[in-house]
This record gives structure tokens, sequence and C-alpha cells, in this order.
């Protein structure tokens, strides 16, 4: 079965919920799917990701949506860990010293985006460093 | 009789002149050894050596920074007076670790963002990312998400076939 096939609802989806720059290329194997959405969005397109493969272990589909794109500098971030706090660090890296920590459900600011993995972030305790963006959430 | 004297006396110089030189000639190791530790210690590069000097025969060893430093060491080891020859035993220190490949931020993309699922391993061969270990299924999708995140970083596939989910 041919992989836009396979992930034909996938892609719909991502059509239909108006993914902004979305792209679909297929080569080697490999369905890309690229495109920037909201969190919602993000998460409904991954649950359909889930359900076709339940293991994501056919490793023939990357999901690349982005859905802090629009985020910008000053926006108010929600700390969405599990259940830990999160690390707020001296260099984007996980190699780069604890500097600080934001509790979970705190609202930090973003001062400016490193990288997509990586914010720099404040505090309103006035803590600032690096913070993983996948434990960020933009307080709309 | 007289000629005789004279001979021995000849004789007599002859062996002072020469038992001169040749004292001249042959200083004591220990003399040796003290006189290169002092040209070793007055040199930074050559100040963590050590000497050990036997038959005038100089052997140098510990740590040189480079090649040219454990040259240097030899060449004025040499120079000593007393000094016949230098083995140099000198090991020069490691070349700083080596240099992180191209894709290193790439890689530490990819530690960052397995770092909360300690039971995973990854590997990373041009671009095909590796997934081995263990999961708990319901840390799967987030895992996924970061890992998918890293396509703007270069990751072309992720192979996960070999990761056990709990």
């Amino acid at each position: 079965m041919a992989l836009q096939d396979k992930y034909k609802e996938l892609t719909d989806a991502a059509a239909a919920s108006g993914v902004n720059n979305l792209q679909i290329r297929e080569q080697d194997k490999v369905l890309y799917i690229d495109g920037e959405a909201t969190g919602t969005v993000k998460q409904q397109l991954w649950d359909i990701y889930e359900k076709l493969d339940p293991d994501y272990s056919s490793g023939d589909l990357m999901l690349n949506i982005n859905s802090v794109a629009g985020v910008t500098d000053g926006a108010k971030l929600k700390v969405t860990t599990n259940n830990s706090n999160l690390n707020i660090r001296s260099g984007p890296s996980t190699n780069d010293e604890i500097v600080g920590k934001a509790a979970r459900h705190e609202i930090i600011t973003l001062l400016r985006k490193e990288n997509d993995q990586w914010w720099y972030v404040k505090t309103d305790d006035g803590e600032e460093g690096y913070c993983y963006t996948q434990y960020l959430t933009p307080v709309l | 009789m007289k000629r005789t004297l004279q001979l021995c006396v000849i004789l007599f110089a002859s062996v002072l002149v020469l038992g001169a030189m040749s004292c001249k000639k042959k200083l004591k190791d220990t003399d040796i050894q003290a006189s290169i530790e002092a040209v070793l210690s007055a040199d930074a590069d050559m100040r963590s050596t050590m000497v050990t000097v036997q038959d005038g025969v100089a052997t140098i060893s510990g740590e040189c920074k480079d090649e040219a430093c454990k040259a240097k060491c030899e060449a004025a080891v040499a120079k000593v007076e007393g000094v016949k020859s230098v083995v140099n035993n000198c090991t020069v220190a490691p070349p700083p670790a080596v240099v992180p490949p191209v894709n290193d931020a790439l890689s530490q993309a990819v530690a960052d963002a397995v770092k909360d699922f300690p039971g995973v391993q990854t590997s990373l061969t041009d671009g095909v990312l590796t997934l081995t270990g263990e999961i708990k299924r319901s840390d799967l999708q987030s895992l996924m998400q970061r890992l998918n995140a890293l396509k703007s970083m270069g990751i072309t596939k992720i192979e996960s076939s070999g990761l056990i989910k709990k």
C-alpha cells in the first residue's frame, strides 16, 4: 500500500484543520508531513498517527507539526511537565547546568527562541535561562 | 741509568696527561644527571620530564606536550657534557578530545529529547535514528513528537521497531 494511502486519514485531517505551510512529500519510502498548527490540532494529528500505527514502528512517517511557530517573544508560557518541576538551564542543552526550576503549571515569559527545542525564558521570580520547549505551552 | 730515569719521567708524565684527559671525558653519571636536570628544569616545556644516566647514556622519560617538545628535550639532553647518547622514552600527551562530528548539534538534540526516557537508547547514522531499549507505552507518543520535531535538524527516518513498548 502506498504511503499516501496508508496515511490518507492523517493528511486529509491536516488539510482540513488548516495546518499552515502544510507540505506532504514522499521520499525513499518515508512520508514527510510538515506544517504549523495549534497545539490542539497537533495533538489531534498525533492521535490519528497513533491509531494508524499504534507502535510507531513502521519507520515510514515523519510528522513534524510545529505548534509553537507563531509564539512571539514576550509571550506567556505555561509549564506543562507531567508531574515534576521544569529545569531552567544556563545553555540550550541538557549538558548545561541547571540554574533554576519552574514549577508545574507556573506561568513564565518567553524572552527569545534559541531554536525549536530550547527557549530562553524568565520566571516571575526573575530566574532566567533555557527551557525545553516540549514542556511549555503558550497561554492564549 | 740517567736515560732510564728520563724515560720513566716521560712515561709518568704521559700517564698523568692521559689520566687527566680520560678523567675529563668520563664524568660521573650522577654529575651528568645533575647537569641534565638543571637544563630540563630551566624550561617550562621540559619540566615534567625525568632523566636517569648510566655509563653516559641518558634515558629521559615523562610526558611532553607534543612531538616538537619531545625532540627539543632530546636535543637539549644530548648537548649536556658527558652524555654519550640519549634514549628518549618521553610520551606525548594525547591530543585534546576528538573533535566532535559535524552533526554534533543533532546528536545533542537527540540526547536532550530522550533524556526523560532513561530506558531508551539511540544510534544515529546518516540521518536515520534507530531506537532500542524499552519505554512505557504512555510515554511513546511524547518521545515520538520530540524526535519527529528534529526533522528540521536533519533526521530523515526513525526506526523504532526494536524499541520494546511496555
